[in-house]
């Protein structure tokens, strides 16, 4: 039974964490794809931005003595998440609204976003310096340890990672609701789907290119500040892992909302069951087994994790172009 | 005054001018054909209006306004209605959906036209949960012209509504036309169907190189020997 609880603690609750940051921004990048047609390869560095405005306004809470039952950082996400998505407005304004105005070509603000990556990772170290930080400024991470029936060893999960899982809930359910109940939500599928009709039909593209900013920002804050109190916070910490977002961006469908989450958890599943040490759930048959079983059992070395979103979407690229759920083909 | 008033355009892309002096009057309640040959600059003058293409001399008039140069955002204001011929719906949002976003500048109450339109096109009504893309060509047409509808139009602007279409659909088309201007909205039409088009024209455009050939109500010019000649393949 223990191995049990070690694959669920191992396999499962690694795989649902890392897949609900991938969702969380791939839903950004995904949804910029549809409305603005160009991959933003600055996202994960708003991530990473976005998680240092929620230790700075999570400092001050501190400083202000300030405590309460969940980790301030949490808290201080929210606000964040407002400050990151006019952030995120701004380097639209500054950077990708001339391009567009201009008509530039995709490549060429592909190339821009490339560009803003470095600034804000050069921005971020020179105000922040290199060395990682701990997200827990007022109290260290909580731990639930929940017994597993029949095991000695308790299911680990911790608060942060719970307060994630719910949070990638509830942003699911609002995001859906917004596409498909709200005026603007409405208009954003409409301009994904035909920018050019929905000029003509009167609709404001400026309302629609500001709602994805907002909704790619914040959603990148959050994954940012939870992908940082998971682990650590460091400058590099999301670029990190911004091949794997776009990974399950193309394979959820590019232009798919629902696609990205689907591939974000896909993505994250594979992952960490590929570098799972499978040997452990069959040391209990070891003497039914025709063969001895090894101690290491991984299909893949931790070092090559990286490998694991490019061979999915090699797979994908070549059997369904288009993603699960049908998006644009990449021309 | 016309409703619409289109007089010496020239217009183009880039530099290249595509009109070269096309001039075009409606009254309120009129359908306008605009025909012509491949390339005579028909779709190009219903383009001109809405802002997609450079603008070198002339002007557009509507409703006592001058639009010239107009952005295509600015139209549904004015209370202009555009029917492209090709990807004329959003096909991941269903039919209602489609609908609403006609109403987009919409700000009141707008479902006493969402049920009128519902009454023109009744095969609407009982897909109106299905996205527009899984609709066959014919009810696609329906949805555009729907969508077109919600702003309630003073004008709409039709290209090549029977593009593709069989020739049994063609009429079903043109009698939708009809029973729209019926209610009031002037048509101004582009067709490759010069014949069927001109027979419900109040008014008829002939265009050629960029400019107006022959001008005349719809039944003159299916009646003038040089036009059906020229035209309308004898």
């Amino acid at each position: 039974m223990n191995e049990i609880v070690f694959f669920i603690n191992k396999g499962l609750v690694s795989g649902l964490i890392i897949g609900s940051i991938y969702a969380l921004g791939a839903i950004g990048v995904t949804l910029i794809f549809g409305i603005l047609r160009f991959a933003h390869f600055a996202h994960g560095d708003m991530m990473t931005l976005g998680a240092f405005v929620t230790l700075i306004l999570s400092a001050a809470l501190a400083a202000l003595g300030v405590t309460l039952p969940v980790p301030l950082a949490f808290v201080a996400m929210f606000p964040a998440m407002v400050i990151t998505a006019f952030i995120a407005i701004g380097l639209d304004r500054t950077f990708y609204k001339p391009l567009r105005q201009a008509g530039a070509r995709p490549v060429v603000l592909v190339m821009a976003s490339v560009g803003v990556t470095l600034m804000l990772q050069g921005l971020i170290r020179l105000f922040a310096g290199v060395r990682s930080r701990d997200m827990f400024i007022d109290a260290p991470k909580e731990i639930f340890r929940l017994p597993f029936p029949g095991a000695s060893r308790p299911v680990i999960i911790t608060e942060p990672q719970v307060l994630l899982i719910g949070f990638v809930i509830v942003a699911v359910i609002v995001l859906h609701w917004f596409l498909t109940r709200s005026r603007l939500g409405k208009a954003m599928r409409a301009v994904s789907d035909n920018p050019e009709l929905a000029r003509i039909t009167g609709i404001n593209t400026n309302h629609v290119v500001w709602a994805t900013w907002i909704i790619g920002g914040a959603l990148a804050c959050a994954a940012g500040t939870m992908l940082s109190m998971d682990v650590t916070l460091k400058p590099d910490l999301s670029f990190n892992i911004l091949l794997p977002i776009f990974a399950a961006t193309i394979v959820g469908g590019i232009g798919q909302p629902y696609g990205a989450i689907a591939g974000g958890f896909l993505v994250g599943f594979c992952e960490t069951l590929a570098v799972f040490n499978w040997s452990i759930l069959l040391r209990p048959i070891k003497d039914q087994l025709w063969f001895e079983v090894p101690t290491s059992m991984a299909l893949v070395p931790t070092e090559y994790k990286l490998m694991v979103p490019f061979l999915i979407l090699i797979i994908v690229l070549i059997f369904r172009p288009t993603g699960i759920f049908k998006g644009r083909v990449l021309a | 005054m016309s409703l619409l008033e289109i007089s010496d355009l020239h217009a183009g892309y880039g530099q290249m001018n595509i009109l070269k002096g096309v001039n075009l009057s409606l009254e309120a309640g009129e359908i306008g054909v605009i025909v012509g040959p491949n390339g005579a600059g028909k779709s190009t003058t219903l383009k001109a209006i809405f802002g997609m293409l450079n603008i070198t001399g002339g002007s557009i008039r509507f409703d006592g306004a001058d639009i010239t140069g107009i952005r295509s955002e600015q139209l549904a204001d004015h209370r202009i209605a555009f029917v492209p011929q090709e990807h004329n719906v959003f096909p991941t949002l269903t039919v209602h959906e489609n609908l609403e976003m006609g109403a987009y500048v919409r700000r009141d109450d707008f479902s006493a036209v969402m049920d009128h339109v519902y009454d023109i096109f009744p095969p609407l009504k009982d897909k109106r949960n299905q996205p527009a893309g899984e609709l066959s060509g014919g009810q696609r047409q329906m949805v555009a012209f729907g969508r077109a509808l919600m702003i309630e139009p003073k004008l709409i602007l039709l290209d090549e509504p029977t593009a593709g279409l069989s020739p049994m659909f063609m009429s079903q088309i043109f009698d939708r036309v009809i029973a729209i201007n019926r209610t009031g909205v002037t048509v101004a039409m582009v067709e490759q169907n010069a014949k069927q088009a001109l027979a419900i024209a109040h008014k008829g455009f002939v265009l050629a190189g960029g400019l107006n050939s022959y001008t005349d109500t719809g039944q003159n010019l299916l009646n003038n020997p040089e036009v059906a000649a020229s035209f309308l393949g004898g």
